[in-house]
């Protein structure tokens, strides 16, 4: 069974439909990186497989139970598929270690002892073992979304998704976070990453998708979509991102 | 100068007597304020239509009356009712009433200060509203709070003196007989200033430290 199903999935914001039709899942292990111009509706697509967002067709599950805000299951559903954020999103008046700890602790209600135990465990993981005590504001934005994963793997998830996780970042930052992503990725975590790091996507994705406009435009293995990409669409949106 | 030295020891202990019905109604106001004010916050920023609307309401109607009517209101109306209460009960929840809106927009300009990120991030991990609001966005929320919140008290301090329209014997009020049973309405009521400002200055003083402090960590 796919760990992410959407089947013809479309979301609107008042009267305007700003996905349309959009179908595909991932698989256990699998990379998929989702690529597109800005406003395509990469990070709405996210935000509704983690009922972050509503949709009005089609439907999504995950690991077949259906991904519905209004249901009491929602809030289990989300401890099971992690999100990272472009802007970190961490909670500033708690320190590397309590963010990462919050979640187990006080959602999933596992022992204490044991979840700072593996807190820590997870920000020397991530590069972060010195810095365990440090408030958000003390850290640089790299080390900020490295917590930020780490906090997202404290959740043992299926699945993480990433809105973008180094676009908010300084360009000698990028590396860092994109060092502990590969990391995550040969480790076998089930990922889909919204980016517009290609070298990225050309190297750990299994599967490229490709949205513009709220279509799914073109979908397959890194180097047909960013090497040979059949459609117009993707050719023309590649060739301005990609220096020639 | 010296005549108002020689006064004070004299004066002093009387006046005291409406300091203590100061605090009393100033803390009391201030304890039901607050309690009311997070309820009609909790009702705005609730997301659900009815409540929000329920507590837009009330403030906008409790704001749109003067204090010291509400009081008047509670004091002289609700006994017809069938329900009265002494002066100083009346004057606690009239002034409580009264300020309750304000403590509503203390508290729900915190809350909506909060980044939107944070509600997302604590959804993200599976909270729902209630840790949310207790993890999350209440902890941040007080410190954007705390200072309007601190002022509030200091208003809410003088404005205790609206309780001598409903025979509550407050300072400013036991300062007004007295002087009128003494004539040393100088004295008096330079005595009853220095008093009221000897209780403001170090709210106030507090509060700006507090302010500095809340503003220093993260
Ligand atoms: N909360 C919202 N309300 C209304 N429109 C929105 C909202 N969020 C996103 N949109 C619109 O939906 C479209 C897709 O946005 P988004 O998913 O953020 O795109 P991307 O992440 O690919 O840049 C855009 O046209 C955007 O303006
Ligand atoms: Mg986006």
């Amino acid at each position: 069974m796919s760990i992410i199903e959407l089947r013809n999935i479309r979301k609107s914001f008042g009267t305007v439909e700003v996905i349309h039709d959009v179908s595909f899942s991932v698989e256990k292990g699998e990379v998929v990186c989702i690529i597109g111009p800005s406003g395509s509706g990469k990070s709405t697509l996210l935000r509704c497989i983690n009922g972050l967002e509503t949709y009005q067709g089609g439907s999504i599950a995950v690991h077949g139970q259906r991904v519905d805000t209004g249901s009491s299951a929602i809030r289990q559903l989300r401890t099971r598929v992690a999100m990272v954020f472009q802007r970190f999103n961490l909670f500033p008046h708690r320190t590397a270690l309590e963010n990462v700890a919050e979640g187990p602790i006080f959602v999933k209600k596992e022992p204490r002892e044991e979840v700072l135990k593996r807190s820590r465990d997870l920000l020397t993981r991530v590069g972060l073992g010195a810095k365990i005590d440090a408030y958000p504001a003390q850290l640089s934005g790299g080390q900020q979304q490295r917590v930020a994963i780490a906090r997202a793997l404290g959740m043992k998830p299926d699945a993480i998704l990433f809105d973008e996780p180094t676009s908010a970042l300084d360009p000698e930052l990028v590396g860092e976070v994109l060092a502990v992503m590969r990391s995550l990725a040969d480790e076998g975590m089930t990922m889909v990453v919204v980016t517009h790091e290609m070298g990225f996507a050309r190297e750990v994705a299994d599967r490229v998708l490709f949205l513009d406009g709220g279509v799914l435009v073109e979908e397959g293995p890194p180097d047909e979509v960013l090497s040979r990409p059949q459609n117009p669409r993707t050719q023309d949106f590649l060739r301005r991102i990609l220096p020639s | 100068m010296t005549h108002f030295l020689s006064q004070v020891p004299t004066y002093l202990p009387i006046l005291m007597q409406g300091v203590y019905l100061t605090l009393l109604v100033t803390l009391g106001a201030f304890v039901l304020a607050t309690a009311l004010g997070l309820v009609w916050a909790f009702m705005r920023v609730s997301g659900i239509a009815p409540l929000a609307w329920t507590a837009r309401t009330i403030i906008v109607i409790v704001r749109g009356i003067p204090g010291i009517v509400t009081l008047f209101y509670i004091y002289f109306v609700l006994p017809d009712l069938g329900l009265s209460l002494t002066a100083v009960q009346a004057a606690i929840i009239g002034l409580g009433i009264a300020y309750s809106p304000y403590m509503a927009e203390v508290f729900r300009s915190g809350i909506e200060a909060i980044d939107r990120g944070q509600t997302e991030a604590a959804l993200s991990i599976g909270m729902g509203w209630g840790l949310l609001m207790r993890r999350v966005v209440l902890p941040q929320a007080i410190r954007v709070a705390l200072p309007p919140y601190g002022s509030t008290m200091v208003m809410l301090l003088k404005d205790s003196s609206l309780a001598s329209t409903i025979t509550v014997a407050e300072l400013s009020l036991q300062g007004k007989l007295l002087a009128s049973s003494t004539f040393e309405n100088t004295t008096i009521f330079t005595m009853v200033a220095l008093i009221y400002l000897a209780m403001s200055l170090p709210l106030t003083a507090f509060n700006g430290w507090l302010e500095r402090r809340l503003r220093q960590a993260r």
